[in-house]
């Protein structure tokens, strides 16, 4: 899905939590998408020669067109929280709020339930929107969860379900969403072809699994696909 | 060069602003280790721009006051537990950074000029917890158009670990170069390295990019494997089993000094005086 999401890039830059993000580039790559993918936490050939500094540099130069961020919390005005929720600690922000402005962004997160999609988050790590005087070339694309896609409305600041994966349900959906969304549209999500399914398994495992080893043994020593 | 890690870390007092490199770009677990041993106390992490186990195991041990990060976490193997604890009980102060403020506040002490602006981060609640930053007008724009202020830093210490020393005193730490940054920002410079090169490497045209110039290095010390369980890129890799077996353990204050016992004071702890 992700893979779908992002088609149109030519440099995605992936973060240091982000297997299944990163599993989608390579997907494409497989595909034989001619993009530019940098892992940022690539453990040996690392893209870099000045460290995560120059990710930041080019982001801000405009020479990425997507990142993906999560949050332990995402609120209906597609803010991200990545600081603290309900009396706990998380890492931090990270440089989503920073990236959040440069890239245009996928927001993921597995997790699709009343206490991650919240109807305002404890703490902004990064805005989903800012107002006119503010320069901001990046912002949020889409939201995916384990349940559903998300489309941005970026004029009504809102978001808009698309599609809702199998076995899940519209219902569902609805009561696992802490905040307000639009609804007219959704559909099936697609599942992946067997051509990528078999692309994912034998081609895209093995770039995966040295820089997230316990993401590869978790998805594909199990026998398992992911899409 | 019969200097320790030991050495080093003496002369980091308590209540240091001590900047860090994260995980994944050579830290020092050598002088991590021997900070605890000296029993340090009040120090003040600058995670640049994030921090994991070095921070962890420092907080952990009661060594820390302050934690100035974009993140502080041990990757795959999750949160990092003593971090989150302490955080949740407010026994540390966090003043919470995003990346590109920690490098951007680096760079402008290593040019020497009070602050740099940066793009972004305005709406982001990160702003209201820093003094340190201002919103401004961009003065060379007729148009609205506020921008962030970022206020230079200056550590008092940084300390990292690197692949080489040379007999020039100079250190190679090859794609790392942001650690370059952090060293010419720092007030001193402490280094443990895998081993010493005879000569001078800014001699040779080819080691000379990866090297970080003498002019910056307070200390070196040779630590052997000094980055383990974290790794050198070509000598050693990250021990992903021990992240797992550390974050296991760490979830408890009781494996938490287990996990001390065992890997940081190694019997030594009797033969310190107190």
């Amino acid at each position: 899905m992700i893979a779908r999401l992002i088609a149109d890039a030519k440099h995605i830059a992936v973060g240091a939590a982000s297997p299944i993000p990163a599993t989608a580039c390579e997907l494409l790559r497989a595909q034989g998408k001619p993009i530019r993918v940098t892992r940022l936490h690539k453990r040996s050939g690392n893209p870099f020669t000045e460290g995560s500094r120059e990710l930041f540099d080019l982001a801000g130069q405009g020479r990425i067109d997507y990142f993906f961020l999560g949050g332990a919390q995402i609120d209906g005005e597609a803010n991200i929280n990545l600081v603290r929720a309900e009396g706990r600690r998380f890492p931090g922000s990270f440089g989503s709020a920073f990236m959040y402005f440069t890239c245009r962004t996928i927001l993921f997160r597995e997790e699709h339930s009343p206490r991650v999609l919240v109807p305002k988050v404890e703490f902004v790590s990064a805005p989903g929107w800012s107002p006119p005087e503010v320069a901001r070339r990046g912002g949020p694309v889409a939201l995916l969860t384990g349940k559903a896609l998300f489309a941005w409305d970026r004029e009504r600041r809102r978001f808009r379900l698309e599609s809702v994966h199998a076995p899940h349900t519209m219902d569902e959906v609805r009561a696992a969403t802490g905040f307000q969304f639009d609804d007219g549209t959704a559909t099936a999500t697609p599942a992946p072809t067997a051509d990528e399914l078999a692309l994912l398994r034998n081609t895209v495992a093995p770039r995966i699994a040295p820089d997230y080893p316990d993401f590869a043994k978790r998805v594909w020593d199990k026998g398992q696909g992911i899409n | 060069m019969a200097a320790r890690a030991e050495d080093l870390v003496a002369q980091v007092p308590d209540g240091a602003l001590v900047a860090l490199p994260p995980d994944y770009s050579l830290p020092s677990m050598a002088m991590v280790h021997a900070l605890i041993r000296r029993n340090a106390r009040g120090l003040r992490l600058l995670g640049v721009p994030v921090l994991g186990l070095s921070a962890d195991l420092l907080i952990g041990a009661g060594c820390v006051a302050e934690v100035h990060s974009s993140a502080v976490s041990l990757g795959e193997a999750g949160l990092a537990p003593r971090f989150s604890e302490a955080a949740e009980k407010g026994t540390i102060k966090v003043v919470d950074y995003t990346c590109p403020a920690v490098h951007t506040a680096l760079q402008a002490t290593e040019k020497g000029v009070p602050f740099m602006p940066l793009r972004g981060v305005l709406g982001s609640d990160l702003v209201a917890g820093h003094g340190d930053w201002q919103v401004a007008q961009n003065p060379f724009s007729t148009a609205k158009d506020p921008i962030l202020y970022v206020a230079a830093i200056v550590p008092d210490v940084a300390l990292f670990h690197a692949r080489w020393a040379d007999e020039a005193g100079n250190v190679w730490v090859g794609r790392r170069r942001e650690l370059a940054t952090i060293a010419h920002a720092a007030r001193q410079s402490h280094v443990t390295v895998e081993s010493i090169r005879p000569g001078d490497m800014l001699e040779d045209e080819l080691l000379a990019p990866g090297v970080i110039s003498s002019v910056y290095i307070t200390g070196t010390a040779v630590a052997e494997g000094g980055a383990a369980p974290l790794g050198v890129a070509d000598l050693y890799a990250i021990d992903d089993a021990h992240l797992a077996m550390y974050a296991k353990r760490a979830r408890s204050t009781d494996g938490f000094q287990q996990y001390l016992d065992e890997f940081v004071w190694q019997g030594r702890k009797s033969s310190l005086p107190a």
